[in-house]
């Protein structure tokens, strides 16, 4: 079974979201870069089926040069190869059809990526590989496992979830459940050294045009300070949370 | 030219984000000075979809679609837009609506915006305003294609009454054939679920158990709140993940949030902080979720916590 494991480059959760240019860009000045949250997970079940199913796993990316640290991280986790196509992610539909052409030439059996990255939190790219290739696509998936050809997948639903079977080849978009935090592989000290020796392979992109464009970018507008209502008369916060916020 | 809104009825049911999109198709409609066509499937009442401003609806009832399967609506909804010769097709936010509308936009060719926040601030070219960086900002795209796809993020745009006397034409497109089986569906009955919530009520650590829970499930119910909790208390068992709430749990979007003894980590903040009103309850008044909240109490939750319970009762009781 041949893997790609999606990977987004973003900056860490923590980090200050600021822009430059006239607010048309963001501001990378100072970020820390890491591997999408959401694809955390996803990686982490491949790992499981590359150690007990012989899957072979490759990760990849849309990006520049600086997304590169990223992926040698992926590999430090464990994947067997990375490939980065060499191209600016702008839209979730370009960078869809790049993926989707290296999914086509390299015959992938099972894509997975993070249900969404949280930096665009678009929630696209996995939904439009598949449907460029008509595959099969689970979102919001919470648990895979896979038997021969017969994949059997999990899915949230709202207050629930939906247990489906299908065939490989499929497109998932997982998501913390697939597996849980708590057994997130971190890479250690072997997994570093073997990574640098692992092969990243550079893809030319097909250039595709992308069909949106971001043209500005705003901040959250800054927030009035929180009233504090004493803990000896609650009875403020119901009257506050009625009159003035009008919540209840 | 038009512009169409698939609105999701839920075992025949239209829920509260069917009429937030229905409302903004039809001011959307008004700015590019067309009509709205909502599409519903097997819906038991579309004339509900009236009030909010659907002038004509196309209905499919078709016993194959009772489970929701993402290629096969997907397919409808592509085939609603070519009949319907839509310019701009709005797709409901919840669950099935964002697994759909992405295959939806490629069966269309379209460009894709999702996580829209308010009318579009021009037509041509096609701009709209969305969420982006976990809810840190916003960012104005440009649509450049002829046809467009929109999904709206959660309780952002409101619900409108726009009454118009509308008509409902039945549609029976033909099915594509999607090899997916749908073997099992678990829901939780009878429990308000955090994404139809209008009040989310939050426990953390600061319970200190989950034998202290009783509290939240009697203010959630005072409330007529979900439950919900953070990732530590997930992490610990204290409760169900299905509760987790936050970056990685799920995202909530509601009137109001109430967090109880939640010091506000960034990676919370990111998946709350859409919500509308924000109140904390914590003993520390250095927790971070105080820079983030509207309201706050600093003070110990095991007894702030029933002082408010009987505070509400008596508010309800005053206001039934």
């Amino acid at each position: 079974m041949k893997i790609l494991v999606c990977i987004s480059h973003v900056p860490d959760t923590t980090s200050k979201i600021n822009f430059t240019d006239d607010n048309s860009k963001f501001n990378s000045a100072g970020v820390q870069y890491v591997i999408n949250p959401f694809d955390e997970f996803v990686l982490t079940r491949a790992m499981w089926f590359k150690e007990k199913q012989g899957a072979t796993v490759t990760v990849i990316n849309v990006g520049n040069a600086t997304s590169e640290p990223t992926l040698r991280k992926a590999l430090a986790i464990g994947a067997d190869d990375a490939i980065r196509i060499n191209a600016e992610p702008t839209d979730g539909f370009a960078v869809a059809k790049e993926l989707a052409e290296v999914v086509k030439n390299g015959n992938y059996d099972l894509v997975m990526a993070g249900r969404e990255s949280i930096d665009y939190n678009g929630e696209m790219v996995p939904g439009m590989i598949a449907s460029l290739l008509n595959f099969n696509f689970i979102n919001a998936c919470i648990g895979i496992e896979i038997d021969g050809d017969a994949v059997t997948v999990s899915r949230e639903i709202d207050g629930g979830k939906e247990v489906i079977s299908a065939n490989l080849p499929i497109v998932i978009a997982g998501q913390k459940g697939i597996v849980e935090e708590k057994d997130l592989r971190i890479p250690n000290m072997r997994g570093i050294m073997m990574a640098r020796k692992k092969p990243l392979t550079i893809v030319e992109p097909i250039n595709t045009e992308a069909k949106t464009t971001i043209i500005s970018f705003e901040k959250q507008a800054a927030k009035s300070a929180c009233k504090l209502v004493d803990p000896n008369n609650v009875g403020e916060l119901v009257d506050l949370l009625h009159n003035e916020a009008k919540v209840i | 030219m038009s512009v169409l809104v698939y609105a999701e009825a839920s075992e025949g049911k239209f829920k509260k984000p069917a009429f937030e999109a229905t409302s903004y198709g039809k001011k959307v409609a008004e700015q590019m000075q067309t009509n709205l066509v909502v599409l519903a499937i097997n819906a038991n009442d579309t004339t509900e979809l009236y009030t909010y401003g659907a002038e004509k609806v196309i209905s499919v009832s078709n016993d194959a679609l009772k489970n929701f399967n993402a290629k096969i609506f997907a397919n409808i909804i592509k085939k609603a837009t070519e009949k319907e010769n839509a310019e701009v097709v709005i797709i409901e936010a919840n669950t099935n609506g964002l697994y759909t509308a992405p295959m939806v936009a490629v069966q269309l060719n379209a460009g894709y915006a999702s996580n829209v926040v308010a009318l579009p601030s021009a037509t041509a070219p096609f701009t709209v305003k969305r969420k982006t960086f976990s809810n840190k900002a916003f960012n104005n795209t440009q649509i450049l294609t002829e046809t467009k796809v929109l999904t709206l993020a959660k309780n952002s745009v409101g619900v409108h009454e726009i009454p118009v006397s509308g008509t409902t034409e039945e549609f029976s497109p033909e099915l594509v054939a999607c090899n997916l089986k749908s073997e099992s569906i678990e829901k939780t009955s009878g429990k308000i679920t955090i994404a139809d919530a209008d009040i989310v009520v939050s426990g953390g650590r600061g319970l200190k158990g989950p034998e202290n829970w009783g509290m939240i499930e009697e203010l959630a119910e005072v409330l007529g709140a979900a439950t919900a909790c953070s990732k530590p208390v997930s992490d610990l068992g204290w409760r169900p993940h299905s509760e987790h709430v936050g970056q990685t749990g799920k995202p909530v979007a509601a009137n109001l949030y109430l967090a109880v003894g939640i010091s506000g980590a960034i990676q919370h903040l990111a998946g709350v902080n859409s919500s509308k009103v924000k109140v904390v309850i914590n003993t520390d008044p250095e927790a971070p979720f105080f820079k983030a909240a509207d309201y706050g109490i600093v003070g110990d939750a095991f007894e702030v916590v029933p002082k408010l319970i009987e505070k509400l009762k008596e508010f309800k009781a005053n206001n039934a």
